[in-house]
């Protein structure tokens, strides 16, 4: 059995966008209200690997975010799935830039390990559902001092002659890619290594009662650079129906010789 | 000096994406007066690599090699590109927002203390620079200023078309051997296992992919998507739904968070047509869809549709391929 490692998951609530984006007045952000929230599907897999790593080698899984007041209902979810402690960064997502966000988790990190709670591995999504900057976990990597892998999908922690080690394993441009990377270091998650579990009853009961630490921000934002967001224009519909249940065949079928996609 | 991430396939040849954000570099180029346009290859530049490139108007290919880079790391690559931007005095470094794109993009910025742009579209300035580039999956855009020096962004994928400049050049090939810090290098590739024969390699060169989602209806029902998947010579590309709940593996899903395809042609059967999955197949030619719902947004967004149940319609024209005398 591996040594306890002390793992930190960051997470971010965003729009749970399915169709139709809104944005906010300003166009400075995306308008959740109607579509509801939640985590990217890379954060999800994420937590899950943080709960798989504790509960592999004991040690405590923190969850982080950084949010408005209404975020703790992802950190309330990743505690009701395995996570045993949580770290409220209280600020509107949006006015912070990806090197804002790192600079805010490098402070949790050494904050933290301050008080003796070291986060050996610290785990995020490869790139949030709605920013999409994809950058967030590198720049925490140099603002620790760390190695970082870049889009994993599984995690496991070893130990070696020269202290644990983080194997990681993603897919690469030339197949599965693994590294081992010794700790401290940061991993950025990609979906499709783990199924996220669903929390039970009782796991939520019990979220219901770890305290959530509250801090402020240890600096002002910068912001990303944004101008505004846009919408891109609307695109009227040109679809040819080409007819409706198994008596449309052929007419498929002559649109498939049309496209020279047939081979015999 | 523009400077361009190459990034090459298992033949030596330049990435469509890559030759994408060449022309988009050629185009910023032209804007600013005729900056010169360069390329950094970490790895070999055979011959025929450097006619592309010569023909897509490249003035000097950077030719990064050594032991320090011969196995990937995001951190040591980083700082290879950055040895050649000091070199060349580069005032922009872009790449084709792939993975390793958008990774080593991320690496240069964070070393260098600049914003990074991911997935940009297009730009709308030079002074101030700013550029439009996807969000939220590409269903909203962002304008971004980006005022630091280097600039450094990813083009997304199929943003421009790739196409070589009307005056060919003849572009130097220079070679870097950087030292690479040992701390840049703890984070690197031990092994890589090639993927098997029926992987996501697959998904993303696809001329011709077959969509599953959740209409198909379980696990046990995916004998008619494949058979028209068999008969076209295509390859199968599931939702995300399809991948959650278990019933076809997380390689063979086309979104957000999976493969992005850009095929000749790609049949959604009982797609619905979510961002998440919108995302990873817009860049499709032509668009043929499948689904009970005509309201869908996968509909109304295709070239064709077929309303009406999938597991009655995949499997008559699967049949009238065959009678026409085509098998795949």
């Amino acid at each position: 059995m591996p040594s306890p490692v002390g793992v930190l998951v960051c997470v971010k609530r965003v729009p749970d966008i399915t169709e139709e984006v809104v944005l906010s007045d300003d166009g400075q952000s995306v308008d959740g209200r109607r579509s509801g929230f939640t985590l990217s599907a890379h954060e999800e897999c994420a937590v899950e690997l943080a709960v798989q790593t504790t509960v592999a080698g004991g040690g405590e899984a923190t969850v982080l975010t950084l949010g408005d007041a209404d975020a703790v209902e992802q950190l309330r979810n990743a505690l009701a799935v395995g996570c045993t402690a949580a770290t409220h960064v209280l600020g509107e997502q949006f006015m912070f830039g990806p090197a804002d966000v790192s600079r805010e988790i490098a402070a949790v990190v050494r904050d933290h390990e301050a008080q003796g709670r070291a986060h050996d591995l610290v785990l995020l999504g490869n790139d949030a559902a709605d920013s999409g900057d994809f950058q967030v976990g590198i720049r925490l990597a140099y603002e620790l001092g760390r190695p970082v892998v870049n889009g994993a999908s599984t995690v496991t922690v070893e130990d070696s002659p020269d202290g644990p080690v983080v194997v990681a394993v993603g897919e690469g441009p030339e197949g599965q890619e693994t590294y081992r990377v010794p700790l401290p270091a940061v991993v950025t998650i990609r979906e499709g290594g783990v199924e996220p579990r669903y929390p039970s009853v009782p796991g939520r009961l019990k979220a219901k009662k770890v305290p959530i630490e509250e801090r402020r921000p240890v600096s002002e934002a910068t912001g990303s650079g944004r101008v505004r967001l846009v919408l891109p224009p609307p695109t009227p519909s040109a679809v040819q129906i080409l007819g409706e249940g198994p008596e449309a065949a052929p007419a498929v079928v002559d649109v498939l010789e049309k496209l020279g996609v047939l081979t015999r | 000096m523009i400077l361009t991430l190459v990034e090459t396939d298992l033949e030596g040849a330049a990435t469509e994406v890559s030759l994408e954000a060449v022309t988009f570099a050629r185009d910023l180029s032209a804007a600013g007066n005729g900056v010169p346009v360069d390329a950094v290859v970490i790895g070999d530049v055979p011959d025929s690599l450097r006619a592309e490139l010569s023909a897509y108007g490249v003035r000097t290919v950077h030719r990064v090699v050594g032991d320090d880079v011969a196995a990937y790391s995001g951190a040591g690559w980083a700082s290879a590109i950055q040895t050649v931007l000091g070199a060349a005095g580069s005032i922009v470094v872009m790449a084709a927002g792939t993975d390793r794109g958008n990774e080593l993009m991320a690496h240069v910025a964070a070393r260098s203390g600049a914003s990074m742009a991911a997935n940009v579209l297009s730009f709308s300035g030079l002074s101030p620079f700013v550029v439009t580039r996807q969000v939220v999956g590409g269903a909203a855009m962002e304008e971004m200023n980006l005022h630091q020096r280097p600039a450094v962004f990813t083009v997304a994928g199929h943003a421009v078309e790739a196409k070589p400049a009307d005056v060919s050049g003849a572009a130097e090939v220079v070679e870097h051997t950087p030292t690479i810090a040992p701390a840049d290098l703890v984070a690197r590739v031990v092994s890589t296992a090639q993927p098997e024969a029926d992987e996501s390699g697959a998904l993303t060169s696809a001329k011709v992919v077959v969509g599953a989602g959740r209409g198909v209806g379980g696990a046990d029902k995916f004998d008619d998507v494949l058979e028209l998947t068999e008969v076209l010579g295509g390859t199968l590309g599931v939702s995300r739904v399809v991948t959650s709940a278990g019933w076809r593996p997380h390689h063979e899903q086309v979104g957000q968070t999976g493969s992005r395809i850009s095929p000749d042609l790609y049949v959604p059967c009982g797609i619905s047509g979510a961002i998440q999955h919108w995302a990873g197949c817009s860049s499709a030619k032509t668009i043929l869809a499948i689904n009970s719902d005509e309201e869908a947004p996968m509909v109304t967004r295709a070239t064709y549709a077929v309303i009406g149940d999938l597991h009655e319609i995949v499997p008559a024209i699967t049949a009238e391929i065959r009678r026409r005398g085509y098998a795949g």
